[in-house]
C-alpha cells in the first residue's frame, strides 16, 4: 500500500522492537535485556501501537497529498509532486480568507463564553448550602453534554423556528417572526448560545473539584486578615484553581481552529455561509463536493499545522508567565 | 500531563466556611437568595428545550404551525408516533446504532485497557515515547481529507469497520486510565509475580478485578460518544440500511428523506409528518440517554473519583 520511495518519513515512534542507535549508552539496561525481561508487557501494547500507526500517524503521513496531484482510487499517497501548487492556490482564494476569518471569529466567541462561563457557575454552585439543590443543578446542567451533536441541532432548528419558541417571543414582544437561521446575522449568536447550553455544566466539574482541593486555613487567614467574603473569592478561590483554569484554557486553545466543525456542517445552509462556513466545513465541501481532494488536503494542513502552533505557543506562554503547563 | 477528569463533587461534603456563631451578614444572604435564582435559571434553560420537543411531538400541526406550542401539547395525538415507529428504516437504524456502540465499546476498551497497563508502568523502557505517541495525537492529526482517503484505500467503506475502529483510542481516557493504574500499590502486582503469574495473570486475573469501576466508566464514556457519533457513518456508509440512528435524525432534519420513507409508510399523514416529524425523531433519539442518565450520572461519580489523579 505504501510506496516506500515517495515516502515522507512520517513521524513514526520507536516499535517496540527498535533498536537504539548504536553507540548510545543506555541508561538502565539494554533493549535486549529490557525486551527480554517485559516481552509480555510490551506485547500488550503491539495492538494499540498499531492503531496509533494505521489510524493516527499513516494519516498525517498521508498529507503529502498537500504537495502531490491525488487521482481518487490512486495511491494513497498522490501521483506526482506538484510542490506548493495547492497551498499558492488557497492562499490566492478569496473565499478561503473569508472562511479563515469566520474560523477566527467564532473560535473567538467561543472562546470568550465557553470558557469563562464554566467558572462563574462552578463558583455559584460551589456558594450553595443545600446539598440537595447543588447536586440537582449539578445533575441537570450535565445533561446537554451526554446528547448528540445531531439532536442539539434538531434542537436549535425547532427553536428557531418560524413557530418555534423564539419567534414566539418575538411575537409576543411585538415583532416580525425572523427566519434565525436563513439569516447571516444570526448565525453566530445561535452557534455560541446553543455551545454555551451544551458545555457549560459539564464545564464547571474540573473546577467543582479543584474547588474541593482548596486548603480551609487559608480561608481562616483570609476571614483574619478581614476579607469579606468576596475578597475571599478573589485572593483565595480564584487562586487556587488557577491551575485549572489555566489548563483548561491552554486545551481550549488547541480546539481553537477546529470550531464546531460538525455542528456547523448541520446548521449552516448557503444562505448563511458568509458568517457560518469555517476552514473545516469549507475544506469538507471542497473534498467531497468538488472531489479537489489535494485542495483540501492542503486547507486542511494548513489547519492543523496553525492547531499545533497556537497550543504550543500557548503552552509555553503559560509555562513562563504562570508555571502551568500540560507538560 | 493535566487534570484529566476529576471528581464530580457531588458527593463531597462542603466544609461551612462561615465561623460558627456569626450571623451572616445582610450582603451575602442577598447573595444567596440572587444565586438561588440565578442557578433556577440555569436549570430553566437547560431543560427548555426538553419540554418544548415533547410537546411539539405531541401536538397537532396546526397548533405549531400556529405557533402555540411551548410547554404543553395542545391538540394531543400519537400520530406521528405511530408513523414513525412504523417506519422499518428507523427501527434498523436503530439496531445499527447499538451493534455500532456496543462493538465499538468493546475494541476501545480492549485497546485501551492494554495500553493503559503498559504505560502505567514506571519502569518500562521505552515508556516515555509510548505516552507521547498517544499524546501528540492529541494535538495533531492527520485530517479529514487524508483520513478519508486512507479509510477508502484499506477498503473499509461502507463497512461495519469504517465506523468501529478509526476512533477506538480516545486520549483522555487512555489518560485516565493510566493515571488509575499508577494509583494501585506495587506490592499487589509483586505479590502476584511471586505467586508466579505472568504479566497476562496479573492484568487478568488481580488488576482488572480491581478496576472494575474505571472500566465501567470508561465504558460509559465510549459508549455515549459512539452512541452519539453520526459523522463517520455519514462519511464512510452509503446505503441507508448501514446507517446509525443519528444520521437518520440527520437526514430527517437536513430534509434528504425521512419524508419520503416515512411518507412511503403511511400517505395521508404525510402533512401531519412535516413538522411534528423532526420533533418525535428526536424524542425517540434522546430517550435512551434520558432513560439511563441517572443511572450512569452515578456510575460518573464513583468511577471519575478514582480517576481523578493528576497525571
Amino acid at each position: 500500500m505504501t510506496t516506500p520511495d515517495t515516502l515522507t518519513p512520517p513521524p513514526v515512534p520507536p516499535t517496540r522492537d527498535a533498536a537504539r542507535p548504536a553507540g548510545r549508552p543506555a541508561r538502565r539496561r539494554t533493549w535486549r535485556q529490557a525486551l527480554r525481561k517485559d516481552w509480555q508487557l510490551y506485547s500488550l501494547a503491539v495492538a494499540p501501537l498499531l492503531f496509533f500507526l494505521v489510524f493516527r500517524y499513516l494519516p498525517m503521513a498521508g498529507n503529502v497529498i498537500a504537495f502531490r496531484k491525488f487521482s481518487p482510487g490512486g495511491s494513497l499517497f498522490g501521483e506526482t509532486w506538484v510542490g506548493l501548487r495547492y497551498v499558492r492556490l488557497f492562499l490566492a482564494d478569496p473565499t478561503f480568507w473569508e472562511v479563515f476569518t469566520n474560523t477566527l471569529v467564532l473560535g473567538t466567541l467561543t472562546l470568550l463564553f465557553c470558557f469563562p462561563l464554566p467558572i462563574v457557575l462552578a463558583l455559584l454552585l460551589n456558594e450553595v448550602r443545600a446539598r440537595r439543590l447543588k447536586r440537582f443543578v449539578q445533575s441537570v446542567s450535565y445533561l446537554p453534554h451526554f446528547l448528540s451533536i445531531v439532536i442539539v441541532a434538531a434542537m436549535v432548528m425547532q427553536l428557531t423556528s418560524m413557530d418555534g419558541t423564539v419567534n414566539q417571543i418575538v411575537r409576543g414582544l411585538g415583532g416580525e417572526a425572523v427566519p434565525f437561521l436563513q439569516q447571516p446575522e444570526w448565525f453566530r449568536t445561535i452557534y455560541v448560545s446553543s455551545e454555551v447550553w451544551q458545555t457549560v455544566g459539564w464545564g464547571t466539574i474540573l473546577y467543582l473539584a479543584a474547588l474541593t482541593t482548596i486548603d480551609e486555613n487559608l480561608y481562616e487567614a483570609a476571614r483574619i486578615d478581614g476579607a469579606n467574603r468576596w475578597r475571599q473569592t478573589w485572593h483565595v478561590t480564584l487562586p487556587g484553581i488557577r491551575p485549572t483554569m489555566v489548563t483548561l484554557l491552554i486545551l481550549n486553545i488547541g480546539t481553537f481552529m477546529a470550531v464546531g466543525f460538525e455542528k456547523i456542517l448541520l446548521l449552516y445552509n448557503p444562505l448563511t455561509y458568509p458568517t457560518a462556513d469555517v476552514i473545516s466545513t469549507y475544506l469538507y465541501r471542497m473534498g467531497f463536493e468538488s472531489s479537489n481532494f489535494s485542495y483540501a488536503a492542503a486547507i486542511g494542513l494548513f489547519e492543523a499545522v496553525i492547531g499545533l502552533t497556537l497550543v504550543l505557543s500557548a503552552n509555553a506562554i503559560s509555562k513562563r508567565t504562570v508555571g502551568t503547563s500540560l507538560w | 500531563m493535566v487534570t484529566v477528569e476529576a471528581a464530580e463533587t457531588g458527593e463531597t461534603r462542603r466544609v461551612t466556611r462561615r465561623p460558627k456563631g456569626i450571623r451572616p451578614t445582610r450582603g451575602y444572604r442577598v447573595f444567596q437568595a440572587v444565586n438561588a435564582v440565578i442557578l433556577t435559571g440555569v436549570v430553566i434553560v437547560t431543560l427548555y428545550p426538553f419540554v418544548n420537543i415533547v410537546a411539539r411531538s405531541l401536538s397537532d400541526e396546526a397548533y405549531i404551525i400556529a405557533g402555540r406550542v411551548n410547554l404543553v401539547p395542545r391538540g394531543f395525538n400519537l400520530t406521528t408516533y405511530k408513523l414513525v415507529m412504523s417506519d422499518a428504516l428507523f427501527w434498523t437504524n436503530y439496531r445499527n446504532t447499538v451493534v455500532y456502540t456496543v462493538v465499538a465499546t468493546v475494541i476501545s476498551i480492549v485497546l485501551t485497557t492494554c495500553y493503559a497497563y503498559v504505560l502505567s508502568k514506571p519502569r518500562l523502557k521505552g515508556r516515555g515515547a509510548l505516552v507521547g505517541i498517544a499524546v501528540f495525537t492529541m494535538f495533531f492529526s492527520g485530517g479529514l481529507i487524508p483520513n478519508y482517503v486512507l479509510i477508502t484505500s484499506l477498503g473499509m467503506k461502507n463497512t461495519i469497520w469504517a465506523v468501529v475502529v478509526p476512533n477506538a483510542i480516545n486520549v483522555f481516557n487512555l489518560l485516565v486510565m493510566k493515571a488509575f493504574f499508577e494509583s494501585l500499590p506495587e506490592e499487589l502486582e509483586e505479590a502476584a509475580a511471586v505467586d508466579g503469574l505472568n504479566t497476562y495473570g496479573t492484568l487478568l486475573r488481580i488488576v482488572l478485578p480491581l478496576s472494575k469501576a474505571i472500566i465501567a466508566t470508561m465504558v460509559l464514556f465510549y459508549a455515549v460518544s459512539f452512541w452519539n457519533s453520526w459523522f463517520t457513518a455519514f462519511l464512510y456508509l452509503d446505503q441507508q440500511e448501514m446507517f446509525p440512528v443519528t444520521v437518520y435524525l440527520r437526514n430527517l432534519i437536513a430534509g434528504a428523506t425521512g419524508a419520503q420513507s416515512a411518507g412511503g409508510v403511511a400517505e395521508s399523514d404525510a402533512v401531519q409528518a412535516a413538522a411534528t416529524l423532526q420533533a418525535v425523531t428526536i424524542v425517540l433519539t434522546t430517550l435512551p440517554i434520558l432513560a439511563v442518565y441517572p443511572f450512569i450520572q452515578r456510575y460518573f461519580v464513583s468511577g471519575v473519583m478514582l480517576g481523578a489523579v493528576k497525571g
